[in-house]
């Protein structure tokens, strides 16, 4: 297992995902109120580009005439059949019991503390002055 | 690691054939330079005029991004399935295509009021699909669109066009005027028959003005997703009540994109029925499930997953595993990806082969 660092911070913007390619896959890192999440661009369902799909948040309903939106920008709809995925666990809405998408733990790590290494950034110089997502893969 | 969703290398790749794809204009007036100088006119003047379900909705689903695959839009702003590079990309490359068969559903004629435009729309519609496709690309192969409530021209246009290999069947809407097994479609059907071209019925969402479920007009778009079923059902009864597999012995009927799970309960219910009360219709010499059996295949998307996979296998041997044929809807939303779509069966490799590719192969005569 190793570190990586995937991008700066200021990259990944709420609703704006960025999808890196770490160790020959393709991770989507997403930006929900300030903490930061990744998943696997694959849907477990059909194997769609998951992370370019439409982020949404939940439409519920208690009864019949009553609706109310909830966790807005939470949810990950994919591209092809529609299916959500909580982004912030990788969980799946409509199957929740067997289906799920591979999500990885992110940290937020100061330029200042990766320079001493020995994480590897994948595609771009680490400064001191920013701060970077990193995962383990 | 991720393991690859598809084999990269060619020669361990399960080859299919898409009996279901949906090419667009890529433009609202791609059809201009195949028409006449007339019907531009008319079309710029007047427009088309079909009959739509509802005023402001879409006739199609719209669960996703205009009943699309959010991935499918084209980067040069035409519609998905307007753009043939990305095509192969994303389909005919990807998912191993061998063959695949269009589906020109919009403004070929078929839904038009107008039948003489219908008429000039469908030739066009043709040409098309020859310039634009087929020829650029020799996987695809086009269907004969043509306008059901115009029969002399539909015949016309069969005969003009079965001469060339590219055009594997005949394409109409099964939401007609009246149900298809009415006796004004049957010139259409003996033109099919006498040019072994199957015809090919995919679900439609211009309904002819009928409402799209038996009971009128659905509030939602699930709704009228599942109503697309019992449309199919609807249209293989006429069919077989009517006598047309009686009086066309050698017609081929191909149901695209209406399911297929329903028709063994379909087939029992009408064999009932006919051996209790056949007299009322004596032109039936035999059960209406040996027709269906016969004259009807199925394609696949968007495919019925009951909770016990292995169920779906039971409906495949009742109805036949000759008689099913994998389809994408290419690149519609609720796309099947032939690398996934049967990996919770546990299917034989024969069995496979025929859902991807003998049953098709053998049903369009595919060299």
């Amino acid at each position: 297992m190793s570190r990586r660092v995937l991008a700066k911070v200021s990259e990944v913007k709420p609703g704006a995902p960025k999808i890196v390619t770490a160790m020959g896959r393709q991770i989507g890192l997403f930006n929900v109120g300030g903490e930061y999440f990744a998943l696997a661009n694959r849907c477990p369902h059909m194997g769609a580009e998951l992370c370019k799909g439409w982020i949404v948040g939940l439409v519920q309903s208690d009864a019949p005439g009553e609706y109310r939106v909830t966790r807005p920008g939470e949810f990950l709809r994919c591209p092809w059949h529609g299916w959500e995925f909580d982004i912030k666990t990788g969980q799946s809405w409509c199957d929740p019991k067997s289906v799920k998408a591979r999500n990885f733990k992110v940290q937020v790590e100061p330029g200042s503390e990766l320079v001493k290494g020995p994480y590897v950034a994948e595609t771009f110089p680490v400064t001191v002055e920013e701060d970077y997502l990193v995962i383990d893969l | 690691m991720n393991v690859p969703v598809r084999q990269p290398v060619a020669g361990q790749r399960l080859m299919v054939v898409d009996c279901d794809i949906h090419p667009a204009y890529a433009t609202p007036t791609a059809l201009y330079e195949f028409l006449p100088q007339r019907w531009r006119d008319h079309w710029s003047t007047f427009g088309t005029f079909f009959r739509p379900p509802l005023i402001g909705q879409l006739p199609f689903p719209r669960m996703m991004a205009g009943g699309m695959r959010i991935d499918s839009f084209p980067d040069n702003g035409s519609p998905p399935g307007a753009d043939l590079d990305l095509m192969r990309r994303q389909l005919l490359d990807a998912c191993g295509v061998e063959v695949g068969m269009l589906i020109a559903l919009s403004r070929g004629g078929m839904e038009e009021r107008n039948l003489d435009f219908a008429a000039a729309l469908s030739a066009a519609a043709n040409d098309w699909q020859l310039h634009a496709w087929c020829e650029p690309e020799p996987r695809l192969r086009a269907a004969i669109v043509v306008p059901q409530e115009h029969t002399e021209h539909a015949v016309a246009e069969i005969e003009r066009r079965s001469d060339n290999a590219s055009f594997v069947q005949v394409l109409m809407s099964p939401r007609t005027a009246d149900p298809l097994g009415n006796r004004r479609y049957w010139p259409i059907y003996a033109a099919a028959e006498a040019h072994n071209k199957p015809v090919a019925l995919h679900v439609a969402g211009f309904s002819g003005g009928h409402s799209s479920t038996p009971t009128g007009w659905p509030t939602y778009y699930l709704q009228e997703h599942y109503a697309q079923a019992t449309g199919m059902q609807s249209t293989l009864a006429s069919l077989v009540f009517e006598g047309v597999f009686e009086r066309f012995p050698k017609l081929k009927v191909v149901l695209i994109e209406g399911g297929f799970a329903w028709a063994p309960a379909l087939c029992w219910r009408m064999d009932k029925a006919w051996e209790r009360m056949r007299a009322e219709v004596p032109h039936l010499k035999r059960p209406p499930s040996e027709y269906v059996r016969e004259h009807v295949w199925f394609t696949t998307q968007p495919i019925d997953e009951p909770d016990q996979p292995e169920h779906l296998v039971d409906i495949i041997k009742w109805i036949g595993w000759d008689k099913i044929m994998f389809s994408t809807d290419y690149p519609h939303w609720d796309f099947d990806d032939p690398a996934q779509v049967f990996a919770k069966l546990k299917l034989t490799g024969k069995e496979k082969a025929a859902l991807f590719r003998e049953n098709a192969r053998a049903v369009y005569g595919l060299p």
